[in-house]
């Protein structure tokens, strides 16, 4: 069998599957950014925190009112979804006329106040989120011992972005939503409630967040400072993908987790830097971002 | 002069003798209070010194210690600014604690430069009281060294042979590694193959996937806190234990432990130099903690801080003064005796000796309640836990 530059082929693949796993985050985290951003012009800094959010009320659900996993997927992002849509109404929503970084501003503070609280009541080390019976154990897939929930989690993620993605691009409703965005006084002339569409979409974008943090819960640390860490990373690849393309941020996130995956076969120890420097490569080239239009 | 004047002379040094013994003392606690090392030292951390403070009765005894805290977010840098301001500006004689062995290093040599004094519980480094060793600086709870010898020396003993390191990439985790590793080889192992991983990480299954492909016996984690915490949970997700992989958490903490739960820890086996349930005194200790923390147990790290500070206290008490050559003298030369290490001894290259112990992770059967994890393996004498005077390379050993 081959080596490509030392590694076995099986590594490989098997490291190609992880990053697309982890790329599904990615894309799922960058969409809801993408949508809030591209179609609400909103630099939602608390996304990381609501994602952390999601993970949080997954694990409360389960503990205080036995809400197993599946129920979980289907209210926790309505729940979380609805404190976005309080949130747009009583703050940013006052924020618009201004410019954008003071809705940055704003987010960022409201991620930190709600990482503070859930850093006080929880604690750092983590709390245990069991991964639903019907998707424990793995399959053998020969080059690499695939959990069924990491399989599961790709797939979910594939289905919500396309989804997603069809809806806004493809649907009527979809179309009203950017035509708003584009010249908000001629669509709400027509008698469509702009205000209410742009709150709404603000609270799907959140809902998109909890969903993938209740999709994290199992495998990853169930704790306060995990929305922290991947913002920056989330952030970065909304930035290449374009500001505006919903397309563009589900494959990059897709494509940069692979490339992150790659890097931690053959320099691990760069992982964390690499898409970084990707993005800074990215914006010397195409400033806009590989999907997106310059305005 | 004249019989009066002598009189009001007499009593004012009279007045003045009573109370000679009035020193103010300025301690800062700097540790990680919001990042992956928060639940191991963090508050704890100063409730450890409030009560070694209180314990000791300080005040009565006229020296006046006033306790200010700060989170170094695990960030060398950040730590070197904190450390500087606190020295220069806000007048503190001695800084506590500091985990994430980085840090503690640049607050070693900040405090060399500034002649204070430095008492650590938090950091593994072997460097601390080795080749970056400095006159005020202690090294009080456990190192890698201590780690390595303890579980690294049992895991090669009951056959697990080859080595796989997944190493956080700082200080710690390069240290821990180096020690394992050496005793790993002493003792008839071998190490295969290892991997860095970026500090701190979430992800690890893809570290986790070039360890299974190792084929080692065992894959040593040499990292900490969070992030030992999500490589256990995710190789237990990627079947690692269950296909026979051995894991060794080179350094677990019993809040890494609450957090795991006993169905994933169970069977780890680990180095510690504390635990709650050791016998009377740890109990009766941690009863008092816990009852400040809101019910959780503490750490070595937690207790270290106690044991540091009641010890420096006696060295100021016994000095008259907070002056560094002075207290430390004092504390090298003494033995230290507290509720939570027992007795123990500080050396002139600063490294702390006390026992260390062997412990492994109940089940869930065993364990009677939370908090009821470790069972005693076996308990490593004091003189044979730590590196040696002569290894270590510290300049201040003849």
């Amino acid at each position: 069998m081959f080596e490509l530059l030392g590694i076995p082929p099986q590594a490989l693949f098997g490291q190609l599957l992880l990053g697309l796993i982890n790329g599904s985050f990615y894309a799922l985290l960058s969409l809801g950014l993408a949508v809030i951003f591209g179609l609400l012009n909103i630099i939602n800094f608390s996304h990381g925190a609501q994602y952390m959010m999601g993970a949080f009320v997954a694990w409360m659900g389960l503990t205080y009112l036995g809400i197993p996993y599946w129920g979980a997927l289907v209210v926790v992002p309505l729940v979380v979804g609805a404190t976005g849509v309080v949130i747009e109404r009583l703050m940013i929503s006052r924020l618009y006329h201004l410019d954008h970084l003071y809705g940055l501003l704003l987010t960022f503070g409201l991620a930190l106040i709600i990482q503070g609280l859930f850093r006080n009541g929880f604690g750092v080390s983590g709390l245990p989120y069991s991964i639903p019976p019907q998707l424990s154990g793995g399959t053998n897939l020969g080059f690499m011992f695939l959990p069924n929930y990491r399989g599961w989690v790709v797939v979910a993620s594939l289905l919500v972005c396309f989804g997603t993605w069809f809806a806004i691009e493809r649907t009527r409703l979809g179309a009203y939503l950017r035509a708003a965005t584009e010249n908000p006084t001629l669509v709400g002339a027509f008698g469509i409630n702009v205000p209410r569409m742009i709150t709404l979409t603000y609270g799907f974008g959140v809902a998109l967040a909890a969903f993938a943090g209740v999709l994290a819960a199992p495998i990853y640390s169930v704790n306060p400072n995990m929305g922290a860490d991947l913002i920056i990373v989330v952030f970065a690849v909304v930035v290449i993908g374009g500001m505006g393309s919903i397309l563009g941020a589900i494959l990059t996130g897709f494509g940069l987790g692979i490339v992150e995956g790659l890097t931690k076969v053959f320099y691990p120890e760069a992982s964390s830097v690499a898409i970084f420097v990707i993005m800074a490569i990215v914006l010397l080239v195409k400033p806009a971002g590989l999907f997106g239009r310059t305005a | 002069m004249n019989f009066k004047t002598a009189t009001l002379a007499g009593l004012a040094a009279m007045l003045m003798a009573g109370s000679a013994m009035a020193v103010d003392v300025k301690l800062g606690v700097l540790n990680d209070r919001s990042g992956i090392y928060a639940d191991l030292s963090g508050e704890g951390s100063v409730v450890a010194a409030r009560m070694a403070i209180e314990d000791f009765d300080a005040a009565a005894k006229g020296i006046n210690v006033e306790v200010i805290s700060a989170d170094h977010q695990n960030k060398p840098d950040v730590a070197s600014t904190i450390a500087r301001q606190w020295y220069d500006q806000e007048g503190v004689d001695v800084i506590v604690d500091v985990p994430t062995s980085s840090a503690a290093l640049a607050v070693s040599e900040i405090t060399r430069e500034k002649g204070k004094i430095f008492l650590n519980s938090g950091a593994a480094s072997t460097d601390l009281t080795g080749a970056q060793c400095a006159p005020g600086t202690a090294h009080w709870t456990y190192d890698t060294y201590a780690l390595a010898n303890g579980t690294g020396r049992a895991m090669v003993e009951s056959g697990y042979k080859n080595w796989y390191f997944l190493t956080a990439d700082y200080a710690f985790g390069h240290s821990l590694e180096a020690n394992t590793s050496k005793v790993v080889e002493e003792t008839g192992g071998s190490v295969v193959g290892s991997v860095r991983h970026p500090f701190p990480g979430t992800d690890f299954s893809s570290f986790l996937l070039q360890a299974q492909a190792s084929g080692a016996d065992v894959i040593g984690l040499a990292n900490a806190g969070g992030d030992t915490v999500n490589s256990i949970k995710q190789a237990a997700e990627f079947g690692i234990t269950q296909a026979g992989q051995a894991l060794a958490g080179l350094l677990i903490f019993i809040t890494d432990v609450h957090a795991l739960g006993l169905e994933t820890a169970q069977g780890l086996v680990l180095t510690e130099a504390f635990y709650w349930d050791l016998n009377d005194d740890t109990r009766e200790w941690s009863a008092r903690f816990s009852e400040e923390m809101g019910g959780s147990k503490p750490t070595m790290v937690h207790a270290g801080v106690y044991s540091a500070v009641t010890h420096y206290l006696k060295g100021v008490e016994a000095a008259d003064s907070k002056e560094t050559e002075a207290v430390m003298d004092w504390m090298k030369s003494n033995p230290s005796q507290d509720q939570v290490f027992g007795e123990g001894s500080l050396r002139e290259d600063g490294r702390h000796l006390h026992d260390m112990y062997l412990f492994q992770v109940k089940s869930p059967a065993e364990s009677t309640g939370d908090w009821d994890y470790y069972k005693l393996l076996s308990t490593i004498p004091a003189e044979v836990a730590f590196m040696p005077l002569e290894d270590g390379g510290c300049a201040l050993v003849e």
